[in-house]
């Protein structure tokens, strides 16, 4: 490659973290940042089983989240599996000093949220976790993905990865995003339009105008969902939003750092006329808001739309999952997404949990009160703060709504928080896969104000005519 | 690590797309540790009923697959949550080998760390090896990863993997004895980069310049 070729913001922060090429392809790969958590345990097996050292504990960074407690106190945690998986987190991470904010710790909450949050997570870094949603991180700049317990115990022993480049696919959303349309909208949109296996082997770019005017927060949600299309990382160029989100944040550069940063950080955008692999374009005014109403986040329509048919699908392959996606649904073919009635919601995960998610939710539920029980986890304890400071949890309560602790929660249940057999959930979540709230859950996914609309309807609902008056 | 050079056994058909790993290993059964044998919690709520009892109709329940070490798969097999523990699933239950026509990225690197073959084939022979199986449930198949072969019935085909997964496998090699032989080059990077990207390091938050500590601003 030239000096002159020109290049994507993924080739730029590849390159600056190979350290070997292979001339079989595979490339070993520095990693500037890297989270565990308690699932991590395996990986802290194989760590022992080799009487092996962490290699750069200063890097890795450690966060309570998959199991933890998120409804009522958490200083005795009851069950005794999950509360070993905590304990056993606390000891890995204490015996090879690494970083831990634990259950006792003001930064605690998802791993996503509190990367970011505290200034970990920086334009041009490249980051893992033992967690699909790593890709996350992507929104501010860094190439971040997400590994098996394998790949985890090689990264905490020598601070590397050995990997195999992915193609390159920019997304580009045009025209402008109308009001009371979420950044989860878009995301869907995109999943429905290139499927659940559509940018499978390939580094997603997210560009063009909507992707430049939205805040970080809706970045953040739009690089989390990247892994349900299948790739392997989402990615925005930093800009003046990004810069503006690191500033001052506790593990961020400070002073002459940050501006050396900044200079670095600024030369990261993709160049004019790089190539991509794949280019995908969609137009941001034919989104509405989107729910989904199969077992795939592929499955996804505008909420005006009906539940497809099979008797209607020509391709026999095609009209056999739908039968089953129905099937698992309890769901009749054709019916109006908005006659489908919810029995519980759930407002929180790495994907919709951030403070603008439980303004957007708060925004439609203000003087409302829900039709179905339904628990709010905050992305991070600090969000928890934030809300309680302009008052959300009010609001949440007043609808009757629980007002929960920071963790993955009721996203995949692990914690003990599962949606009921059989129940129906509308989800600001990332996964409407069979099961994963809870064996015989049916999960419905949307955006925070969407939720909190079929919240207080009772039923899947169009947020919009209630957020009239309302700013998101 | 075990081993893949090839493999003649009854292979099981299972005809869902985006296999999820949810599906494979749901998440409850995540805090086992693998010396407690994941494989029969594999497959655990498509497997068996609310109650535990097996459900007659579904694939690896039925008499000619039950011990079947190849699973067919339809397209993005393995997608979703990054859980290694669901290969071990796949693993301890006895199937060593996936043939699909793609797979998600994160369970095809896990399958490869732990000897597991993940051979991927086009739509169409994926279908025609479910449908010569759906005829003749015990029909042996034949997967060759030296020769990359798929022999089943009369029928012979070519699959698809990553040349260094293949070597990997065919070998047995793990790949943190590889990279222990890049160690120097691991330290010489180490120290360039600092120099180069001094900012990438974790700032330590005991230095603090005043120009703002958001640590408890979420926003």
């Amino acid at each position: 490659m030239s000096m002159n070729t020109p290049l994507t913001l993924f080739d730029k922060v590849w390159a600056a973290h190979e350290i070997v090429q292979r001339e079989d392809g595979e490339a070993l790969l520095w990693v500037d940042r890297h989270f565990v958590h308690e699932g991590s345990f395996n990986a802290f097996s194989q760590l022992k089983a080799r009487r092996a050292c962490v290699a750069e504990p200063g890097r890795t960074f450690a966060v309570a989240d998959h199991y933890v407690p998120t409804r009522g106190s958490r200083r005795v945690i009851d069950n005794p599996d999950i509360a070993r998986m905590v304990r056993t987190l606390e000891e890995n991470t204490s015996e090879h000093g690494i970083t831990l904010f634990g259950l006792d710790d003001a930064r605690q909450g998802i791993v996503h949220v509190v990367g970011p949050e505290q200034g970990l997570t920086l334009p041009g870094l490249l980051i893992v976790c033992g967690d699909s949603h790593t890709s996350t991180h992507g929104a501010l700049g860094a190439y971040a993905f997400g590994i098996g317990a394998s790949e985890v115990a090689h990264v905490l022993m020598t601070q590397t990865l050995w990997q195999r480049k992915p193609k390159r696919m920019r997304i580009t959303v045009n025209g402008r995003l109308s009001s009371g349309i979420a950044a989860k909208d878009i995301v869907l949109a995109i999943i429905a339009k290139i499927g659940a296996d559509g940018a499978t082997g390939h580094a997603i770019e997210f560009s063009g105008p909507v992707i430049r005017a939205l805040s970080m927060e809706g970045r953040l949600t739009l690089c989390n969902m990247s892994i349900e299309a299948g790739a392997r990382s989402g990615m925005i160029a930093p800009d003046e939003t990004a810069f503006a989100y690191v500033r001052g944040r506790p593990y961020a550069p400070k002073g002459p750092l940050f501006e050396q940063a900044l200079e670095a950080w600024s030369a990261l955008a993709t160049d004019e006329g790089a190539e991509f692999d794949r280019e995908v374009e969609i137009d941001a005014g034919e989104v509405a808001p989107i729910v989904t109403w199969g077992t795939s986040p592929q499955d996804a329509l505008p909420i005006d739309a009906r539940v497809p048919d099979p008797a209607r699908e020509g391709d026999a392959a095609r009209a056999k999952y739908l039968r089953e996606a129905l099937d698992y649904m309890a769901l009749k073919p054709g019916t109006k997404l908005t006659d489908i009635a919810i029995d519980r919601i759930f407002i929180g995960s790495c994907t919709n949990a951030r403070i603008e998610d439980l303004r957007a939710a708060a925004a439609v539920l203000t003087g409302r009160v829900s039709k179905v029980p339904g628990l709010v986890s905050p992305g991070s304890s600090a969000v928890k703060r934030q809300a309680e400071e302009e008052g959300l949890d009010r609001i949440f309560r007043a609808a009757g709504l629980e007002w929960g602790e920071s963790g993955c929660s009721m996203c995949v249940g692990i914690n003990g928080d599962v949606v009921p057999p059989g129940e129906r959930c509308a989800s600001t979540t990332n996964r409407n896969f069979r099961g994963r709230q809870g064996p015989g859950a049916r999960t419905h996914l949307m955006s925070p104000a969407m939720v909190a609309a079929a919240a207080v309807t009772g039923r899947l609902a169009d947020a919009r005519p209630l957020l009239a008056g309302h700013r998101l | 690590m075990d081993k893949f050079i090839r493999l003649t056994a009854t292979a099981c058909p299972f005809d869902v797309a985006n296999l999820n790993t949810d599906q494979l290993l749901p998440a409850r059964f995540l805090k086992l540790p693998r010396s407690a044998g994941l494989g029969a919690v594999l497959l655990h709520d498509l497997r068996f009923d609310a109650d535990g009892r097996e459900r007659p109709d579904f694939p690896l329940n039925q008499p000619a697959w039950r011990a079947a070490k190849i699973v067919v798969g339809a397209r993005n097999f393995g997608c979703g949550s990054s859980r290694e523990a669901a290969v071990y699933a796949l693993l301890d239950y006895g199937i060593r080998c996936v043939i699909a026509p793609s797979f998600g990225d994160i369970f095809g690197g896990n399958a490869v760390e732990n000897g597991l073959l993940t051979a991927t084939v086009s739509d169409a022979e994926a279908a025609n090896l479910m449908r010569l199986l759906g005829e003749e449930p015990r029909l042996p198949v034949t997967i060759d990863l030296e020769q990359q072969t798929i022999k089943c019935s009369d029928k012979a085909f070519g699959f698809v993997i990553d040349r260094v997964r293949r070597t990997r496998l065919l070998n047995g090699w793990d790949s943190l004895a590889l990279t222990a032989s890049y160690m120097d080059k691991i330290a010489a990077f180490k120290t360039a980069d600092r120099a180069r990207r001094p900012w990438a390091m974790p700032s330590s938050i005991s230095v603090r310049d005043g120009s703002g500590d958001k640590s408890d601003d979420a926003g």
